[in-house]
């Protein structure tokens, strides 16, 4: 680890203060993939802010009847919120698939939008990494890429972001507010993270002076008819090779809104809306599923290791979608 | 491919570790400690106050190992700065017993033979103790899953599975 100093904040306006006259200072909250990345010499930063006891640690409905999860509470607390459970079930399945009991205790809302790659070139400083040191290049194209990204990738870039939360949030399109320099504003989902493009190095469209202060989500949250499918090597604590977040509202047999999200595909969690029109008005039938699958995965390409996720993702979203709109049928 | 040829880190010059004094209440004594800001918590139990029973595995967080539980919640020691934790509450494998007596959890490890080397026994005992207070886990699959971030390279999971089980029957709010 670099030598560092560290500062501890008490409110959002200190954090932003510390952030905008220090722009290699890092908000450090739970800690999980920032201490590890700095263990790794990934991240140097030559300041530490605790915004741990700035108090946005809590759970609250919104005026519009959606729910307010502070950027502070934890990944464990979101998910056993009894609110979230039961309104939001889909974000619950997904925060618990991710990481292990520890690390949830540990992790915050707002640091798992903030994590970075795991691609194992990004960690590997010996290695060759466009986002880790940007113009040298990228190692995965040409080398192990299983884990690695078959949408929205670029020449310079094929990381996946890691996420199960934010599939989950992708699909409910949640908002994330954020405060900075110029005030506060709202970020939908969608455009919270970046693709690689050409400048990998930059995750998301936080600005350098800006602090998530919660994630709303809407009212609307398909705990009717929902499913988190992850599909990786071990049943458990491990990231996904693709997952999908299904969301669908049902009138009887017909499928009136879906919603589809997926993981471990691209640089962010991948949505394609022109896709999730084509169920709007059609039956739940195992060919709709798979058409949708094919539109989807389209434009995918893979880079040798991880081209068998293009048929992997395929294959998981038509499985997500029938256990989404099966479940009253279970229950 | 092109290599980076110079760092950023390398033109910086170390500056002389800054420390500053934190408390932390560890297994009932409070303790008033000078740390240096990279100072993580599990170094700060082992090096700082001889506290080595909880263990160092990976250093990354994913062995579980370095599990303590920090005011009640299991939490990777390893990933924690310990300044981060002024003023907390922590509770390791030394702090379980009471007055010469295991904890249920301890004699269940030993009761079913739950450990080879032992290597990785404080973490697992200090992470189902989080368990059973957490309240989520009642089938065996449940109690898989949710110590899913202990590793034991002994394979000895079958019989610690059996020893939070029988721990869970036997107590209630341990």
């Amino acid at each position: 680890m670099n030598s560092f100093s560290y500062v501890r904040v008490r409110d959002v306006s200190s954090a932003v203060n510390e952030a905008a006259m220090d722009t290699a200072a890092k908000f450090i909250a739970g800690g999980t993939n920032l201490i590890d990345l700095m263990k790794e010499d990934v991240a140097r930063p030559d300041r530490l802010v605790d915004i741990n006891r700035i108090p946005l640690n809590r759970i609250e409905q919104t005026s519009d009847g959606g729910l307010r999860l502070g950027a502070l509470v934890t990944n464990s607390d979101t998910a056993y919120n009894e609110q979230v459970e039961k309104r939001y079930p889909l974000l619950s399945r997904a925060i618990l698939s991710g990481a292990s009991a520890q690390l949830r205790n540990m992790a915050t809302n707002g640091g798992n939008l903030m994590q970075r790659t795991r691609c194992y070139y990004f960690y590997d400083t010996a290695t060759p990494c466009n986002k880790r040191e940007p113009g040298t290049g990228c190692s995965a194209i040409d080398g192990f890429n299983r884990m690695h990204a078959v949408l929205g990738t670029s020449e310079q870039c094929i990381a996946v972001f890691p996420s199960d939360m934010c599939v989950a949030l992708a699909a409910l399109e949640a908002i994330v507010r954020v405060t900075g320099k110029n005030g506060d504003r709202n970020i939908p989902f969608a455009d919270f993270h970046r693709l690689p493009g050409d400048t990998p190095q930059i995750d998301t469209n936080l600005q350098p002076d800006e602090i998530i202060t919660s994630i709303d989500l809407p009212p609307k949250g398909f705990a009717d008819h929902h499913a988190y499918l992850k599909v990786r090597d071990r049943h458990s604590y491990a990231f996904a090779l693709v997952s999908v977040a299904a969301a669908l509202e049902m009138d009887g047999n017909k499928i009136k809104e879906a919603r589809l999200a997926l993981g471990g595909v691209a640089h962010k969690p991948w949505r394609n809306r022109e896709a999730e029109a084509l169920l709007k008005g059609r039956t739940v039938t195992p060919d709709n599923f798979q058409a949708v699958a094919e539109v989807i995965m389209h434009d995918a390409k893979g880079f040798g290791d991880n081209t068998f996720k293009i048929d992997l993702a395929k294959r998981a979203i038509v499985r997500a979608l029938k256990h989404a709109a099966q479940m009253e049928a279970r229950s | 491919m092109k290599r980076p040829i110079e760092f950023e880190s390398a033109r910086r010059v170390t500056p002389s570790p800054q420390r500053t004094q934190i408390t932390l209440n560890v297994n009932g004594s409070e303790k008033r400690l000078n740390v240096a800001p990279w100072t993580t918590l599990l170094d700060l139990l082992r090096e700082h106050l001889d506290l080595t029973g909880t263990k160092k595995g990976c250093d990354h967080g994913q062995c579980g190992a370095c599990t303590v539980l920090v005011d009640g919640k299991r939490i990777n020691s390893c990933m924690t700065l310990a300044i981060m934790k002024d003023g907390s509450n922590v509770t390791t494998i030394e702090g379980l017993a009471h007055n010469g007596t295991l904890h249920p959890l301890q004699q269940a490890f030993i009761d079913c033979d739950a450990f080879q080397c032992g290597y990785c026994t404080p973490g697992q005992i200090c992470s189902a103790l989080g368990l059973i207070r957490e309240g989520h886990a009642e089938t065996p699959d449940e109690i898989r899953e949710l110590m899913s971030g202990n590793i034991c390279r002994c394979g000895a999971y079958p019989n610690i599975l059996a020893a939070i089980q029988q721990t869970i029957k036997t107590t209630k709010g341990v």
